[in-house]
């Protein structure tokens, strides 16, 4: 194990931008989110919850999938993907243990077969820096999807006290990357480590929502949970604005849509939201027509049908963001709670 | 640069059918004027018209057609609409195949085979009923009721009446809702035409067509005594990516558009009520 002083994070930060582009929790206009690191930026990696979750360097709000241009009764298909060999390599540095699970959520998605592309050559070229959480906050349920969020993985894990930045690399990238920075490191930190580990998880065993009881989210009871009649009450005030699907770390769904421009059509994706009536619209009918069905849909597939597909594990990582956010006060808990077994009252 | 789904390939319509008032079938090739992918009956493709939007279709033609694929496509909104007015030579883009096809190789061997269509539904069954017929001894009996609103809305009936009525071994029962002048066939509503016939329950049964005749001639089949393990269908869910990924055309655990679309009854009774 490493450490760094904390006075020399910029040096660390500025070596690592001499070959790598840097994404790091920065605030702007009060707010934290992973942006590029530049001199002078405010770095704030104790921030727990970034607005937006890290998975946008994967899988980005907006992006640009290929273009195409006609000429009269002809299409040519122009492959963009190019702009990835040119890109740089990133360093995605101080994602916390559930974010970087929810990556792990999204690789199975994406990484699955057929691989996604566009998310393939994104993950492949970032080295992802881990940051352990020494104050999580009271909503943080991490645990409840066995989350440890003093030890999270990534090819470089980090923890952070008043003086140091410890660093461990766990992989063959993370090795790399700590060549380039071994100048600024120096050896030590294994008991400091030990000591915040066990002081943290001490915290979190009396979080409010760390031990909440998930035991009747099982593929066996897929319909009698899709049938339970509190649906219709935990919804009810849902606004269908779809905030808790785009602060969600896990949240998969996009669409696909086309761009004109003077140099042809662009078709790109988007974050697309199941919490909207037009998601599943078609021409003869809509499979959800209420926001109940959309709301259950949302908290099923986290809890019941990504676990089915993905041998058990949940798709929610407990991260708390959806709590925070819910301008009507519903979220994943309330669902769990309701719904995730005997042992939550 | 790894292969990727979502990129599509260039096809050219070279032959285009009105089969009804609101369905066209389009003929399409690759550039170098071959068939563009291979496909298994039952799988679809995603079908776009750059800069308005892409669809999901079943490839009616079956895949043992070597030179082309068809689609059997209805004007029902904007993308439709703009194929709808395309002529030979326009080019389109195709993705797939997509989805999982009617187990023909495997459940449907040696069998006698029911296939019931309503309207459209008649567009991916075509595909089965084609390649059923192209290697006709792997299978037993096979029997095709079909219906549609009037005979100007029924699919293909020109290859239905000179080819597939006009084989052994093949029975067709063609029928219309209401009765219209130049039809001396059946009128009346599919359901109720199946349960009329007194079909052998022994037969495997398939099911294409709007949920609501699925829905009562499913019900007339079971009173007849056929197996739901039998008896398949197909299901139309709002699609993007066509892999399981987009998010958008689930039911329960199963993707439609990667598990289906098509399922076994008894897979359908499994899955929540949402489709
Ligand atoms: C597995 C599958 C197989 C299909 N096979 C056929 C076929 O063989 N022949 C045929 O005519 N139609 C078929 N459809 C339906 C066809 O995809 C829609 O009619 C078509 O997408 C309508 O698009 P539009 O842009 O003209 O309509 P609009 O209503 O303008 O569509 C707007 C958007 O809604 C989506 N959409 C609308 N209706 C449907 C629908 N019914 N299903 C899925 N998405 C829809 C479209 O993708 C489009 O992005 C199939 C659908 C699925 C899912
Ligand atoms: S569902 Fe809520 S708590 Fe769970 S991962 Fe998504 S935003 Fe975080
Ligand atoms: S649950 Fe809350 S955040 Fe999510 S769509 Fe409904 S109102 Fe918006
Ligand atoms: S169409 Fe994207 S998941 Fe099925």
């Amino acid at each position: 194990m490493y450490r760094i002083s904390k006075e020399k994070l910029n040096d660390l930060y500025a070596k690592i931008n001499e070959t790598s582009g840097l994404y790091i929790p920065v605030k702007r206009a009060g707010e934290v989110n992973y942006a590029v690191w530049g001199e002078g930026k405010e770095v704030s990696l104790e921030t727990l919850k970034t607005v937006k979750s890290p998975k946008s360097m994967f899988f980005p709000q907006t992006e640009n999938m290929m273009k195409f241009k006609t000429d009269g009764k002809n299409i040519e298909v122009i492959d963009v993907r190019e702009q990835f060999d040119e890109r740089r390599p990133f360093v995605l540095f101080g994602v916390k243990a559930c974010d970087y699970k929810a990556i792990e959520v999204l690789d199975k998605v994406f990484l699955g077969d057929p691989v996604d592309s566009y998310y393939k050559m994104r993950r492949e070229t970032t080295t992802i820096v881990t940051l352990a959480c020494s104050r999580p906050e009271e909503s943080c349920f991490c645990k409840v999807f066995d989350v440890d969020a003093t030890a999270p993985q990534g090819d470089v894990t980090t923890w952070l006290d008043a003086e140091y930045l410890y660093w461990q690399a766990n992989t063959e990238k993370g090795e790399a990357l700590t060549a380039l920075v071994q100048e600024l490191l120096e050896e030590g930190g294994e008991t400091e480590v030990a000591t915040q580990q066990a002081q943290t998880k001490a915290v979190i065993e009396r979080l409010p929502f760390s031990n909440l009881d998930l035991s009747r989210f099982t593929p066996e009871n897929l319909n009698a949970l899709f049938n339970e009649k509190e649906w219709e009450e935990m919804s009810e005030a849902c606004l269908g604005c779809g905030t808790c699907t785009f602060v969600c770390p896990t949240c998969q769904c996009f669409d696909i849509r086309d761009f004109k421009t003077n140099e042809g059509v662009i078709r790109y994706r988007c974050w697309d939201s199941c919490m909207y009536s037009d998601f599943t619209l078609m021409a003869h009918g809509n499979s959800r027509t209420t926001q109940m069905q959309r709301f259950r849909q949302r908290f099923m597939h986290k809890l019941v049908y990504y676990p089915s597909q993905y041998d058990g594990t949940y798709s929610c990582v407990g991260c708390g963001r959806c709590v925070n956010k819910c301008p009507q006060n519903l979220n994943i808990v309330k669902v769990i709670k309701t719904l995730g077994g005997k042992n939550n009252d | 640069m790894i292969e990727e789904t979502l990129i599509p390939k260039v096809g050219v319509i070279t032959d285009v059918r009105k089969d009804t008032p609101d369905v066209k079938t389009f003929r399409v090739v690759g550039t170098d004027g071959k068939k563009l992918f291979q496909h298994m009956p039952g799988q679809c493709a995603m079908v776009s018209v750059p800069g308005v939007g892409e669809c999901m279709f079943s490839i009616t033609s079956s895949p043992t057609n070597e030179e082309y694929m068809e689609f059997s496509i209805k004007k029902c909104g904007c993308v439709t609409e703009v194929i709808h007015a395309m002529e030979v030579g326009q080019q389109i883009t195709v993705r797939g195949p997509y989805g999982k096809n009617f187990p023909v190789e495997e459940d449907f061997k040696g069998k006698d085979l029911l296939f019931i269509a309503g309207g459209i539904g008649l567009a991916p069954l075509r595909s089965v009923i084609n390649y059923v017929r192209h290697y006709r001894d792997h299978y037993g009996k096979v029997v095709i009721v079909y219906g549609a609103r009037s005979k100007d809305d029924l699919v293909d009936i020109e290859e239905i009446q000179t080819e597939w009525m006009n084989e052994p071994n093949i029975e067709v029962y063609l029928t219309i809702d209401r009765p219209q002048e130049g039809w001396d066939g059946h009128v009346g509503f599919v359901p109720a035409y199946v349960k009329e016939l007194g079909l052998d329950p022994n037969m495997t049964a398939v099911l294409c067509g709007p949920p609501i005749m699925i829905k009562f001639t499913l019900a007339g089949l079971l009173e007849l005594g056929f197996e739901k393990s039998r008896v398949y269908t197909t299901l139309e869910l709002r699609m993007k990516c066509g892999v399981g990924k987009c998010g958008r055309c689930n039911v329960g655990d199963k993707f439609v558009c990667k598990d289906g679309p098509v399922f076994r009854m008894t897979e359908l009774d499994e899955l929540p009520d949402e489709y």
